[in-house]
């Protein structure tokens, strides 16, 4: 019998899917391997690779084997294809199917479409590693280093649910498309990856932090309605995927506001109490609040681009087919097929923004994307906590959605961060108070000394509450490799 | 419920709101608001299953409370209350009555509160409970002490496979012996110290191993001791959440053993060994037993540098050779124990019979009193501080 819970190691390949009784999938992951393998070892330098870092690795799917800590060098790291355990009688949860067995196998009338969705899914987890394969040389601390890791392997492992997916589902051109997420990479010229903002650089920490708050988060959104589809093997994958996907949203949060808990730490030191007295708080080495907040509406914004246009008939076509499902589809309570709903999408009519109905079966995207924005708003309440418990004056808020956008029904029009539209001019005149700017880029960069001492953080970031996996302040969480 | 009782929490200033947790919990009892994220005291069972797969460790947190915080209290929480003063139940050993009872009985003798070393890794506790045992398979059993010794003592390793035991070094783990009581239920769990360190008997294993002494009516240890390759055995734990090691490579530590008491500081000792701590904190060992032949571990001890470990075997029952006892040798070794006593870096750990502790408290009584030490006061400031433990049986 196959054990669906434990992770096998009887293949090269560590699984909860009965691989070494599938010899055709076998073979071709095992071709794919390779690939994978050199991908990985050109990616992040040398020296960590050679590391040995203090990582969880599931042994099984169920909660108590899923964060199993001990060190190891990435390489070696046990990438493996899992799944979350079959739920018995699953039905369809959406769409003109819904409430019947969910597919086992791929429905042929939806074979491009989710072959497609599981693509796109599939690009943006090696794109982000990609991103950010040079941000251990700057690493403010061992602890930071190892998140950093642990978010880069877990990203890998997404990409190998993908591809186990493609491999398994879809032939031939699953696997042309599973090689050719390999030959992608984030910023080429030649051969992008297929999100914009995957194609953009993170250059310092913190943009990483607003990166695996806001565009992981993004991810998450995106999961959670692919963990409601009819086609259960992609379900129960991405079931699998949002409990790793939970750690990401961690190192962000906790991330931007150890940076916030620092700059106020330092601002009370010095008995400076107003936020916009940039030259001086930079003087002294850590970042302005003002500065934090304009990264937040590039990164939001950027994010807010991903969950594509208000009024999607894709959108609407995946969710009617039972493909895609909608964000905590399990627990509304209407039809789950939309007939005759109507949901309020944002508009431009007569130089006035304003939310009329549409259909709510073509809203799927917006509702989305409003389910996002609720989801990030928490995590920025509990920064201004930190703010405000520093007696500190300063609020840092998202931007209204129409702010900074390149898709959609905002694109190409020009509105300030409360949502006001603008002329040209007037936004050009004031878009370096909003979005960082190239000098501000400059400071930030100028602070990323690495901290390779056990126990010791940077100048401008603060130690976290708890340390990973219950460990003291001064754990070695990398041993690193010195050459 | 009038009584104390433990509740599970989490930190809201941890805590992310990612909801694993709640979506993970197999009875619905964690819930959420716009504000935070709450466990229902009524209806959470303890089962653990949300400790592993919270990102941030917020989840890892309980309270002794006489009557539980409600949902409505937890969701205006900005911060997590500390500890109220509750008698003296608030370290909180295992999870379940028997098991904490069982636990205080041992360490009684400590003559307070027991507290675990500043250092010590925060332990888990109770992952697995009667209602579901681990399975752990014996991989090993051999006998340690010699036939004609007259005493039986196993060294007895088991396999977790790919079920975590997270277990530190001078933790218990539960054996339920198979079968029923006398009133057809299953027979409650035996407790036994874990004699390996933490990252297994092997090194990256997951695997465990125990010292076990036959009693000639034991139900559980000649259940443990007659074991065979292969075997499988129900396991709960671990427990124990004070009688444990401190990470402080320069701590100091002195471990007075008899018999199977030595179990949790073969534990100390390989986990030290291990690490390679620096050996800026020396470790020293009073072991007593009848006869060479039949103290647990006689030959790898031995094997043990000197350096790691300073070793005092004393024997009691070797023909033509006045009885001693661990007592007696500290008495011999006074001026090493009163420096070890003097020093804010050592940390004191007896186990063993129950009949041990006289001896050594009184031999403690005269090594302190004559360098003008008070002895209870001593003690209770070290065992207030987390360097002062006894677990005996």
């Amino acid at each position: 019998m196959i054990d669906l819970i434990n992770v096998s190691y009887d293949t090269q390949i560590p699984n909860n899917v009965g691989l070494s009784n599938d010899k055709r999938v076998l073979k071709a992951l095992e071709k794919w391997h390779p690939g994978y393998i050199n991908w990985w070892n050109d990616l992040i330098p040398q020296n960590f690779q050679k590391s040995m870092v203090y990582l969880r690795t599931a042994v099984s799917v169920d909660p108590k084997g899923w964060a199993k800590f001990d060190y190891v060098k990435m390489p070696e790291y046990r990438w493996g294809i899992l799944l979350a355990p079959q739920v018995e009688g699953r039905v369809i949860p959406c769409g003109e199917h819904a409430g019947q067995p969910a597919w086992q196998e791929v429905p042929g009338e939806y074979r491009n479409m989710l072959k497609r969705l599981i693509v796109i899914q599939g690009d943006t987890e090696p794109g982000s590693v990609e991103q950010q394969r040079f941000l251990g040389l700057t690493a403010p601390s061992l602890y930071d280093m190892r998140n950093l890791f642990q978010v880069n392997v877990e990203e890998g492992r997404h990409l190998w649910a993908m591809v186990y997916l493609l491999q398994k589902y879809f032939g031939k051109d699953g696997r042309e498309e599973a090689d050719d997420l390999l030959v992608r990479s984030s910023g080429s010229e030649e051969a992008p990856r297929m999100l914009g903002a995957f194609n953009e650089e993170t250059p310092d920490w913190l943009s990483f932090f607003m990166f695996t708050y806001f565009t992981d988060r993004d991810g998450k959104m995106q999961l959670e309605s692919l963990a409601q589809s009819g086609f259960d093997p992609l379900s129960r994958t991405c079931r699998f995927m949002l409990t790793e996907e939970a750690h990401h949203m961690f190192v962000g949060e906790t991330g931007v506001g150890r940076v916030i808990e620092r700059t106020c730490q330092v601002m009370a030191e010095n008995g400076i109490d107003d936020p916009f007295e940039i030259d001086r708080i930079r003087a002294l080495g850590v970042i302005d609040l003002p500065t934090i907040q304009k990264k937040l509406n590039l990164h939001y914004t950027l994010s807010l681009d991903l969950f594509g246009q208000e009024v999607s008939t894709n959108a609407a076509n995946a969710f009617n087919a039972g493909v895609k499902g909608r964000y905590m589809e399990h627990r509304l309570t209407d039809d789950h097929q939309l007939k005759g709903d109507t949901y309020p999408v944002w508009d431009f009519v007569d130089g006035k923004l304003i939310r009329h109905e549409v259909p709510a079966l073509t809203a799927i995207n917006m509702r989305l994307r409003d389910d996002y924005t609720r989801d990030a708003a928490g995590g920025v309440g509990r920064w201004n906590k930190i703010i405000e418990k520093s007696g500190i004056q300063f609020e840092l808020k998202l931007p209204h959605e129409s702010f900074h956008r390149q898709i959609g029904v905002f694109k190409g029009k020009a509105f300030d961060p409360d949502g006001n539209l603008l002329s040209g001019a007037e936004y050009d005149a004031q878009r370096d108070n909003w979005l960082p700017t190239r000098a501000d880029g400059d400071f930030i960069q100028s602070l990323m000394k690495p901290c390779y001492e056990p126990g010791k953080f940077a100048g401008w970031i603060a130690p976290p509450k708890v340390g990973i996996d219950n460990k003291p302040g001064d754990f070695e969480y990398v041993k690193l490799h010195m050459a | 419920m009038n009584k104390p009782l433990k509740q599970h929490l989490i930190d809201p200033e941890i805590c992310i709101r990612c909801y694993t947790c709640e979506m993970t919990c197999p009875v619905e009892a964690i819930t959420h608001d716009d504000n935070n994220v709450v466990v229902d005291a009524e209806k959470c069972d303890f089962c653990m299953d949300c400790i592993p797969v919270c990102p941030t460790g917020s989840i890892d947190e309980w309270r002794v409370v006489e009557t539980p915080y409600s949902l409505d209290e937890q969701f205006g929480w900005q911060e997590l209350p500390a500890q109220a003063e509750i008698g003296s139940s608030s370290g909180v050993e295992a999870l379940d009555d028997a098991m904490e009872a069982l636990l205080a009985e041992a360490h009684k003798g400590a003559g307070g509160k027991s507290k675990a070393p500043a250092t010590a890794t925060k332990p888990t506790v109770n992952l697995y409970n009667l209602g579901k045992p681990a399975t752990a398979k014996v991989t090993g059993n051999f006998r340690l002490t010699s036939g004609e010794s007259g005493s039986d003592v196993r060294h007895i390793i088991l396999d977790f496979g790919a079920q975590p035991m997270p277990v530190l070094e001078g933790q218990s783990i539960g054996i339920i012996p198979p079968g029923t009581d006398a009133e057809g239920k299953p027979h409650l769990p035996r407790l036994y110290s874990v004699s390996s360190p933490r990252d297994g008997e092997r090194p990256n294993f997951n695997n465990l191993s125990l010292t076990v002494k036959r009693e000639v009516q034991g139900l559980c240890s000649n259940y443990v001791c007659d074991l065979k390759i292969g075997d499988e055995v129900k396991v709960t734990g671990p427990f124990g959440a004070t009688f444990l090691m401190p990470e402080d490579s320069a701590a100091r530590m002195l471990m007075i053993c008899t018999g199977t008491g030595s179990a949790p500081f073969r534990a100390f000792t390989m986990r030290r060994q291990r690490a390679q701590a620096g050996g800026s904190g020396d470790m020293i060992m009073f072991f007593g037993a009848r006869t060479p032949d039949s103290l647990p571990y006689f030959g790898p001890l031995n094997k043990v540098p000197e350096r790691l470990l300073k070793k005092h075997l004393v024997f009691s029952r070797i023909p033509g050779v006045d009885k001693e006892y661990v007592q007696d040798r500290m008495m011999v070794e006074q001026e090493a124990v009163a420096n070890l006593l003097a020093d804010p870096q050592t940390h004191i750990y007896i186990c063993g019979l129950r009949g041990m502790e006289q001896g050594v408290e009184l031999a403690f009584k005269n090594i302190a009193e004559s360098t003008g030490l008070a002895w209870e006061a001593t003690r209770d400031a070290m065992r207030d501080e987390g360097r002062y433990h006894v677990e005996t049986y």
